[in-house]
């Protein structure tokens, strides 16, 4: 008798807490670029308390981003690496800009402080290449008069999976070194020469925290919330810039929007006295033939959200947000091609 | 006498023997057991055909040079397994060299040199050992054993050896803590449950008769150890380390973590490199299905499964009853 009441008694109790619901936040899913997560993180938490939506993200890479959209798995995918128009069209997938962010080289040399390094693109290109071995190597040495600089090997960490991050950095090498661009190129995934291979960006800031004469490439975010020592880069027009929040606006004041197809501008290596070489806009992508139309309008509330609060959360973290008339014309876009109301 | 049991049969009044059971329950009872080993037979199959089926365009793309290439190029849409099976291979091989002594001296310690009151603790911890998931192992390993490596170990090893002119290749390269090395001991630790359990049982059968003799004569506990023990359980104690190697070759996320993800093979050490399971587990998520990259992916999954069959049949040829020393 003791035993079926202590049955009912619990049957009771898991029914009953089943009829009492908290209201549950909306929920939506995203995977993909680990390059934007930490701003698409601080807007998840933001929307959940102003719009009630919440948002689940898995930063896997771009590849891994690319995939799941592909597979519809995920509500959005996200990729630093724009999707060209011929995948786009036969995946039935729509492609918008977030935010642009940039890519900065990180170092753990003893005694060299944040922003004290200089280097230039070909010497990063040899460096990843293997050509360049050691710190004191004259070429750096040239670059960098009245630093000392140690005789230990240098350690080039890469990203190991399929990263948008790496198309950038990727990117940047191919057009400023004729040699990286015949021998390696430009993809989300290369054969790297040297180095070892770390999970998403903040492996890579991991790796090239823990090991004597480490260089990696991250998203400015990782290197200052890992307290890493960034390096100098020379721009285009011969200057050497620190990564800063200025730098990389006056690089992205450059974008050419209304030229671009499916919005895949380059901001790689754009002309301006203070322009950072590394800028990259970071993308996302949404199907067209959505299996829940209801949860796709959700995704681009939750954008929208983004557009119109989320500026200041952006540059907090170093991030630039759209220009006003660039988030006009993707809102334009979803109107014309998601039903977006 | 014969008038009683003539007339037995044919009378009514016989006891009746008490049925033993419905044959119905005994028939399906039968058809559950069967089915279950049917299925596991099956399940077998279907996963030997679907990687052997889904590697088959990268068989047919690449032939015979999948095995030796060391080419991995997405842009390129080439796939070479070779540094993921040299990798496999190597790992499990130090794995090996470094987990065999530690586990004969933990049979030992255990069988023959522990107080009595000090086996079962020690026996229990070298299991519960065996009992923690993989994926802590990589997380360990990368968060406690890697910066203990790049730090402490790898800087002054790749400093005072590297330029050595036969052995220097073998530590040369930046301390990265990552890399072969780091995982073999990963693998080390995880495979020395395994082997230290079947040496230490395999110790116990051996009759308490000859190793008496043997002390009775004089022997050191070592000389025991080297000329009655190890000889008569010489054949389990390889199967054991068998099993052990089989499970190296398979782990997957410990060894992830800590092997340094790159697709070259490196004399040195401390290089980073690849196993087949952990470029599947890295590459996987970012396969386009159909792809050549993902046939590639299950075709390496197919050869890690023809390796550890072989493994695994080569243990159990060596562990048949009747085939001792």
């Amino acid at each position: 008798m003791k035993y079926t009441t202590l049955l009912l008694a619990s049957a009771a109790l898991i029914c009953g807490a089943g009829v009492v619901e908290p209201a549950a936040a909306q929920q939506i899913t995203g995977a993909g670029a680990t390059f934007p997560a930490p701003v698409y993180t601080k807007w998840g938490e933001a929307a959940k308390s102003a719009i009630g939506v919440e948002l689940n993200y898995q930063a896997i890479g771009s590849g891994g981003g690319q995939n799941q959209i592909m597979n519809r798995t995920v509500d959005f995918g996200a990729s630093d690496a724009p999707v060209d128009a011929a995948k786009l069209a036969s995946n039935n997938l729509v492609q918008f800009p977030m935010v642009m962010g940039a890519v900065v080289p990180i170092v753990n040399l003893p005694g060299i402080e944040a922003d004290q390094l200089k280097l230039t693109g070909d010497v990063l290109a040899d460096i990843y290449e293997g050509k360049i071995t050691k710190w004191n190597d004259p070429k750096i040495e040239a670059l960098n008069q009245g630093l000392k600089l140690p005789s230990i090997a240098i350690a080039p960490v890469y990203r190991a999976d399929a990263s948008g991050t790496s198309y950038v950095f990727t990117s940047y090498l191919s057009a400023v070194s004729p040699s990286w661009k015949s021998s390696v190129g430009a993809s989300t995934s290369v054969k790297w020469p040297v180095g070892n291979g770390a999970r998403g960006n903040d492996g890579v800031a991991g790796s090239v925290k823990q090991v004597r004469g480490g260089i990696g490439y991250v998203e400015n975010a990782y290197a200052s919330q890992n307290h890493l020592a960034t390096t100098e880069l020379k721009n285009k027009d011969g200057e050497f810039v620190k990564p800063t929040m200025e730098s990389f606006q006056a690089a992205a004041s450059n974008a050419d929007w209304k030229d671009a197809k499916d919005y895949a501008v380059s901001l790689i290596d754009q002309p301006g006295k203070t322009s950072w070489p590394i800028v990259s806009a970071t993308f996302l992508l949404l199907p067209k033939d959505a299996k829940d139309p209801a949860r796709e309008q959700l995704v681009l509330k939750w954008v929208n959200w983004d557009y119109e609060h989320g500026d200041q959360i952006a540059t907090q973290l170093e991030y630039v947000p759209l220009p006003a008339a660039v988030k006009d014309m993707v809102r334009a876009t979803w109107k014309q091609q998601l039903a977006y109301k | 006498m014969s008038e009683v049991l003539a007339a037995a049969p044919a009378s009514k009044t016989s006891p009746k023997r008490p049925k033993r059971g419905s044959g119905k329950g005994d028939a399906v009872f039968a058809l559950i057991a069967k089915g279950s080993g049917l299925l596991v037979l099956v399940l077998l199959g279907a996963i030997i055909v679907t990687l052997f089926v889904g590697g088959l365009p990268a068989f047919r793309e690449f032939g015979a040079n999948f095995l030796v290439n060391t080419d991995w190029d997405p842009p390129h849409d080439i796939y070479g397994g070779a540094v993921a099976i040299y990798g496999t291979l190597i790992t499990s091989v130090i794995a090996l060299v470094l987990s065999v002594p530690i586990s004969f001296g933990i049979a030992i310690f255990l069988t023959e040199l522990a107080p009595s009151w000090l086996r079962r603790p020690v026996g229990t911890a070298v299991e519960l050992l065996a009992a923690v998931p993989s994926i802590i192992f990589g997380m360990w390993g990368f968060a406690v054993l890697v910066p203990f490596m790049a730090t402490y170990v790898e800087p002054p090893l790749i400093d005072n050896f590297g330029d050595l002119p036969v052995i220097g290749d073998l530590f040369s390269g930046a301390p990265f803590g990552t890399g072969i090395f780091t995982a073999s001991i990963v693998l080390a630790i995880m495979i020395i449950p395994f082997i230290s359990a079947t040496m230490r049982d395999v110790f116990l059968t051996v009759p308490a008769v000859y190793k008496e003799s043997a002390y009775g004569l004089g022997s050191t506990t070592w000389e025991v150890m080297r000329s009655i023990v190890l000889p008569y359980t010489r054949v389990s104690v390889v199967g054991g380390v068998m099993l052990g190697l089989g499970r190296a070759l398979g782990e997957t996320m410990a060894v992830t973590f800590v092997i340094g993800n790159a697709n070259r093979i490196t004399p040195s050490l401390f290089g980073p490199g690849n196993t087949i399971a952990s470029i599947v587990a890295l590459v996987f998520p970012e396969s386009p299905a159909g792809s050549l990259k993902l046939s590639s992916l299950l075709a390496l999954g197919f050869i890690l499964f023809v390796i550890s069959f072989i493994v695994l049949a080569l243990s159990r040829l060596l562990l048949r009853p009747g085939v001792r020393a």
